[in-house]
């Protein structure tokens, strides 16, 4: 195994990407995820690859969506207000069936906001992310490892399934330094029979299109598009459980929020708290699975997001509502504490007081 | 040692997330986990800079350093920022030459080194942070040379190898002082 290397989360989802073979990466600057750009513009030129800073996030989404119709793999990154300028294009990808990476470093919002983590994307992420019924499959990082692994999931899943898969990290992530291995055994990428390549004079034209003026045509898209939707939502759910097993009180947190919420389980557990974690890793499609199965083992669960409460909308309903669902946030780029998270715990093993 | 959390802090411009890296760097070659985590944005452009550093013999749970076991401050906000948040027994590296005051704080271990002083009478004023760091391993018994070398030769590129000399010049400066 090649030897570890200390990498930003960050450069990590850059380098990844090119061992994917993303050869083709169109961004704009903007902190915390500026260091994608700062390593393709460095590393792209060298092996024949494109960087391209375009003039602006909008420019660089619909040069995605034509390197898309091409059928090579391709992405763009940005962070919280960058994405928001981005959504138009999301959801022409998503029209045209495109498989694509789009990764968000979440900073705090709305509007400009600030520049610290933050995880209040989650809805944009995962109930769209423009206008039209569509998804995107989300990916949620929670070490610089798993930068790299699940940029390389994602363009796997986007060529399997003809869609955007956006990696949702936030400052933290995208900042910090961690040991990382990228010695990946990357499989070559699908067939693309649809892609705009030329005809050569060989077969009939591709088109790539979002327009169906024909409301009968272009409902049977979208139904169809659900099919696809739905053999997802079977098949490619993840998630990690820490410490469920006798678990009586269940912590549910993605990304920065699961580390922090680590080590407060861990503290607990010395208090003899029977309290574990699930760790959804794709929040598209949300892992019910672990909800299903916890609602019938504990008696409380607890949602610590950099948010208002957006995930815990999903957990309600993965859980059915069958226990009460609590929130433990910060917001604006501050992040919970572990002992703010303890307490949480504490006041939930206690039946709601402390 | 089972873990160490570090909070490195000063101005923009001393090295702190160098020297940061290099203790970082010197973990994961020991077969250590490790996590570094640096303030950004703004911050970094000659204000104050921090950065979190946690070295662990088991996997590292939050990167963010909110209770330094080790606390390096290089200028006074930092000191008067921070000092409170160090563990009960834990340790505070001040550089004297730039603080003046004394640490408040008298359940904590404290080495006040004239790291500024120090690297200007030696010709590199731009390593004080590693006079620090060299100061830290002696006082941990985690100076061994193979470490060093290696995490030196990690966080330095090839186009300053020139540095190598210097920074390890400073890291024993740090240890005989």
């Amino acid at each position: 195994m090649a030897d570890k290397v200390l990498m930003k989360g960050n450069e990590a989802i850059a380098e990844a990407a090119i061992k994917a073979g993303c050869m083709h990466y169109f961004g704009y600057p903007i902190t915390p995820q500026t260091e994608i750009a700062a390593y393709m513009a460095k590393r792209m030129p060298k092996i024949g690859g494109v960087f391209l800073q375009a003039e602006s996030e909008i420019a660089a989404i619909n040069m995605v969506y034509g390197v898309a119709s091409t059928g090579h793999r391709v992405m763009t990154s940005s962070s919280s207000p960058g994405v928001s300028l981005k959504s138009e294009g999301l959801s022409y990808l998503a029209g045209a069936d495109l498989p694509s990476l789009i990764v968000n470093v979440q900073r705090g919002g709305p509007g400009l906001g600030g520049i610290q983590p933050s995880q209040s994307d989650y809805y944009q992420a995962t109930k769209g992310g423009g206008h039209g019924d569509f998804h995107m499959i989300v990916l949620a990082p929670a070490s610089v490892q798993e930068m790299a692994d699940l940029t390389v999931k994602g363009f796997e899943l986007a060529d399997k399934y003809r869609m955007t898969s956006m990696i949702l990290a936030d400052g933290t992530m995208g900042q910090m330094m961690e040991p990382v291995s990228l010695d990946y055994d990357i499989a070559p990428a699908p067939e693309k029979p649809w892609a705009t390549t030329g005809t050569k004079m060989e077969r009939e034209h591709n088109i790539v299109n979002s327009l169906f003026l024909s409301p009968e045509k272009l409902e049977q898209i979208n139904f169809e598009r659900f099919e696809k939707y739905k053999a997802i939502e079977e098949n490619e759910a993840m998630y990690e459980e820490y410490m469920m097993e006798d678990a009586e009180i269940c912590v549910c947190a993605f990304g920065i929020a699961a580390r922090v919420a680590k080590n407060a389980i861990n503290e607990a557990r010395k208090q003899g708290i029977k309290v574990g974690l699930i760790r959804p890793i794709t929040l598209w499609p949300f892992p019910s699975a672990p909800f299903k199965k916890a609602a019938a083992q504990v008696k409380e669960i607890i949602s610590v997001e950099l948010s208002m409460g957006q995930m815990i909308d999903d957990i309600k309903l993965a859980s059915e509502c069958k226990v009460p669902v609590t929130l433990c946030n910060r917001v604006g780029g501050m992040i919970p504490s572990p002992e703010q998270v303890l307490e949480a715990i504490v006041k939930a093993n206690n039946g709601g007081a402390l | 040692m089972a873990t160490t959390q570090f909070l490195f802090a000063g101005f923009g411009g001393q090295g702190i997330l160098f020297s940061g890296k290099f203790l970082a760097y010197k973990g994961l070659i020991e077969d250590k986990q490790v996590s570094w985590l640096p303030s950004y944005g703004p911050e970094m452009r000659g204000g104050t800079a921090s950065c979190s550093v946690i070295i662990s013999d088991t996997p590292v749970g939050s990167p963010i350093v909110s209770k330094p076991d080790v606390l390096v401050a290089m200028n006074l906000p930092s000191l008067d920022k921070y000092e409170a948040s160090v563990v009960k027994g834990g340790t505070i590296f001040v550089d004297s030459t730039l603080i003046e005051r004394k640490v408040n704080r008298t359940d904590v271990t404290v080495h006040y080194i004239p790291a500024t002083r120090l690297a200007n009478e030696n010709g590199m004023p731009t390593l004080a942070n590693m006079i620090i760091v060299g100061k830290i391993l002696a006082e941990m018994n985690q100076f061994n040379m193979n470490g060093v070398n290696k995490a030196l030769s990690k966080v330095i590129s090839a186009r300053h190898a020139d540095m190598l000399d210097f920074n390890l010049k400073a890291l024993n400066i740090g240890k005989e002082n």
